[in-house]
């Protein structure tokens, strides 16, 4: 197995408050991760922090992607060395048409001018394969968007930026069945063997038709427990009060 | 150090300076001497040269405003007021001198009136060196020429308009030009007749411590349609140039007119400019106004709805970057029934500059049943700079829908980090942000100043970045 992602006994902060408290993770290329935890538990605190969001700061600890320590890596740099995120809340941007953004993005993630007839090839049959409006893409970068339409554009930009590990901070809160079940076929379209995904979620829907590799709990900042998607239907029965102080 | 290089050799498209070599540069200061010098030298008519003298009556009378900027760096000892080029007025840009020609070639001039334009005029310093209107026009009936041969040659209708929209008594500023006034653009479009591609004037300053005081003067007759596109610039140099041109729009029953404006003085500009315009029955003026330059800008273009059913649009947007106090807005006095005003002004200010939107809309007793929707949106790039609002309405009847919208916010770093995880780098995000602030307004904007604009946005904000 090659090593994607290790994360090591990392402490985190929002602002004053500590968020993560010493956690760890491995991710290898060709796994699904999933991490459940309640609201407040550190999840999304997560993928920011991977990501370096200047909105948080790390402690102390490492993490470790594809070889090198990203920590202080901005965030620019660290997409081009082929994490993505797909946002809980993606944001407007009028003025730059959802094509151009995507040849802008390409470009920088590339470090080299995409061929554009290629890559309108390209969204238009991802487009397609996720059931997502053509109009869509002349429109401005997510403007006017419905939240539905909004996630898809996000794994629509996933699976033409063709990252080494996708990270999907809450992809499935607030979606319709339609949109669940195309954010799903659009992460098992995305999914090779030399990739990785890193789901967060607190809830089941989005799991259902995707071969889950390992669960993890988070709770209180740190991952308490790690197993397999029977972890999740664990979960889903009982919920996460169990695993709490 | 290469970024700041970058930067300097893109902004040469402004910034290139000729030597100073001038016909003519009149003594500095202002006083009746010089006023008459420049009305003989003009071979002004009799007329013409009592509203100079006037005006210098008024000047010295006015305050200078006690509110806005500051305006203290201005000394009129320290400006001339006319500088004559080494060059005739020409129809041919192959009779105007290479230096000259040469700096409307880098601004773009000659190329897009072979492309886009149907009608050019050029002024450098004080007086137009060239002017040019396609033949077809001439036929219809259209005068485009510069302000002089206009006072010589339709003298019965400049005198019927000349300061007559915009009085001399309006400010001090006003009461300058009016004073000594050089150049400028008079254009006459005649009942009916609609021109679908624009004209445009160019103001060039290159002189040092001087002043550009050109006169524009549109009348757009009844049913007639006109766009007009005016652009400015100049060089930089240490000491304060002053840029006080008045434009008087004359938008008769059922005509419209889109007068579009992309201001780029240097950074020792104070503009004090003045634009209004008189709108009748059912007619039309829509003001699109890009301001990106000076040190100084007092600039509030202004409608009056005299005609039943006019309508006006204003679309504006102001850029202020370091050491720049723009003072921009738009005025609309609705004076009949059934009249119509949309506002939509947007500024950015970064590096400590300072931008207000400063306004007015008055709604008189007589004017039921009009409609008034202003937006006004500033975006501040850090905490050193600075944005204000500052609304005046005056609403005298209660027959209107009026709404007023501001948002003043601060560039977002959620739309950053967003834009950062798709690969772009913090400066790339944050012009993206800004292009798209802009956008609705540079869509309104002729499309190679659309252009322009979003490559000054670039530059702009790659010097403000370390």
């Amino acid at each position: 197995m090659s090593k994607l992602l290790e994360i090591k006994d990392l402490y985190a902060n929002a602002g004053d408050k500590e968020i993560l408290k010493g956690l760890n993770l491995n991710i290898n290329k060709g796994e699904v991760h999933v991490i459940m935890g309640p609201n407040g538990a550190g999840k999304s605190t997560l993928a920011n922090v991977i990501f370096n969001n200047s909105e948080y700061t790390k402690k102390s600890g490492e993490i470790i992607f594809d070889g090198e320590n990203i920590n202080d890596l901005s965030t620019d740099k660290i997409a081009k060395k082929g994490v993505f995120m797909s946002f809980q809340n993606p944001e407007e941007i009028p003025g730059i048409t959802t094509t151009n953004f995507l040849k802008v993005a390409k470009n920088n993630i590339d470090g080299k001018p995409v061929k554009i007839f290629e890559l309108k090839e390209n969204i238009k049959k991802n487009m397609e394969e996720l059931n997502m409006n053509p109009k869509l893409i002349e429109r401005n970068l997510n403007v006017g968007f419905s939240g539905g339409e909004k996630k898809k554009n996000e794994i629509l930009q996933m699976l033409v930026l063709n990252p080494k590990l996708a990270i999907l901070d809450e992809t499935d809160s607030g979606l319709d069945v339609d949109a669940v079940k195309a954010v799903s076929k659009g992460i098992d379209m995305y999914k090779n063997d030399e990739n990785a995904v890193l789901i967060i979620t607190h809830n089941m829907k989005i799991l259902q038709n995707l071969k889950i590799d390992f669960v993890h709990i988070l709770i209180d900042g740190k991952i308490i427990k790690t197993g397999n998607a029977e972890l999740a239907k664990e979960i889903e029965e009982n919920g996460f009060s169990k695993y709490k102080k | 150090m290469a970024k700041a290089n970058i930067k300097d050799i893109n902004r040469n498209i402004y910034d290139f300076k000729n030597a100073d070599n001038y016909d003519f540069k009149i003594e500095k200061g202002l006083n009746r001497e010089i006023v008459e010098e420049i009305s003989k030298m003009k071979n002004d008519p009799d007329w013409m040269r009592e509203i100079r003298l006037k005006a210098l009556e008024m000047y010295n009378k006015l305050e200078l405003p006690t509110w806005g900027p500051d305006l203290s760096e201005l000394n009129m000892e320290e400006i001339a007021t006319y500088v004559k080029p080494k060059s005739k007025l020409n129809s041919s840009w192959d009779e105007v001198p290479e230096d000259i020609k040469d700096t409307f070639d880098k601004l773009g001039i000659p190329e897009a009136e072979k492309k886009s334009l149907a009608g050019v005029g050029a002024q450098y310093d004080s007086e137009v060196v060239y002017h040019s209107i396609k033949e077809d026009l001439l036929k219809q009936g259209v005068i485009y020429t510069d302000m002089e041969t206009a006072v010589r040659e339709y003298s019965e209708i400049v005198k019927e308009h000349f300061m007559k929209c915009v009085p001399i008594s309006d400010h001090k500023f006003v009461a300058l030009h009016a004073a000594v006034w050089s150049g400028g653009s008079f254009v006459y479009v005649p009942k009916g007749v609609k021109l679908d591609i624009p004209l445009q004037s160019y103001f060039r300053l290159n002189s040092p411590e001087s002043g550009q005081f050109e006169h524009t003067l549109i009348i757009v007759d009844e049913g007639a349609s006109l766009h007009f596109i005016e652009g400015c610039s100049a060089p930089k140099y240490n000491k304060v140039n002053l840029h006080a041109g008045c434009v008087e729009l004359y938008v008769k029953d059922n005509a419209y007119l889109r007068y579009s404006t992309i201001e780029n003085w240097s950074k020792n500009m104070m503009n004090l400019n003045t634009k209004k315009a008189i709108v009748g029955k059912n007619a039309q003026v829509d003001w699109v106004t890009g301001s990106f330059g000076s040190k100084v800008s007092m600039l509030y273009p202004m409608s009056f709805l005299n005609g039943e059913g006019a309508k006006t649009e204003y679309t504006g947007i102001t850029f202020a970057g370091g050491g720049q106090n723009l003072d921009t807005g738009f005025k609309v006095v609705h004076n009949a029934k059934n009249t119509s005003s949309i506002v939509n002004s947007k500024s950015i200010s970064k590096n400590g500059g300072a931008c207000t939107y400063r306004a007015l809309v008055r709604i008189n007793e007589n004017a039921k049943n009009s409609k008034c929707s202003v937006s006004c949106e500033s975006l501040m790039l850090d905490d050193k700079s600075r944005s204000d609002t500052i609304p005046v309405n005056d609403i005298r009847t209660d027959d209107v829908i009026f709404s007023h919208e501001a948002k003043i916010g601060k560039i977002s770093d959620k739309e950053i980090f967003y834009l950062m995880s798709r690969g772009l780098s913090e400066e790339d995000a944050k012009a993206m942000i800004v292009r798209g602030f802009a956008y609705p307004i540079s869509k309104e904007l002729p499309v190679e100043y659309a252009v322009e604009m979003n490559n000054l946005i670039n530059l702009e904000l790659e010097g403000s970045i370390g």
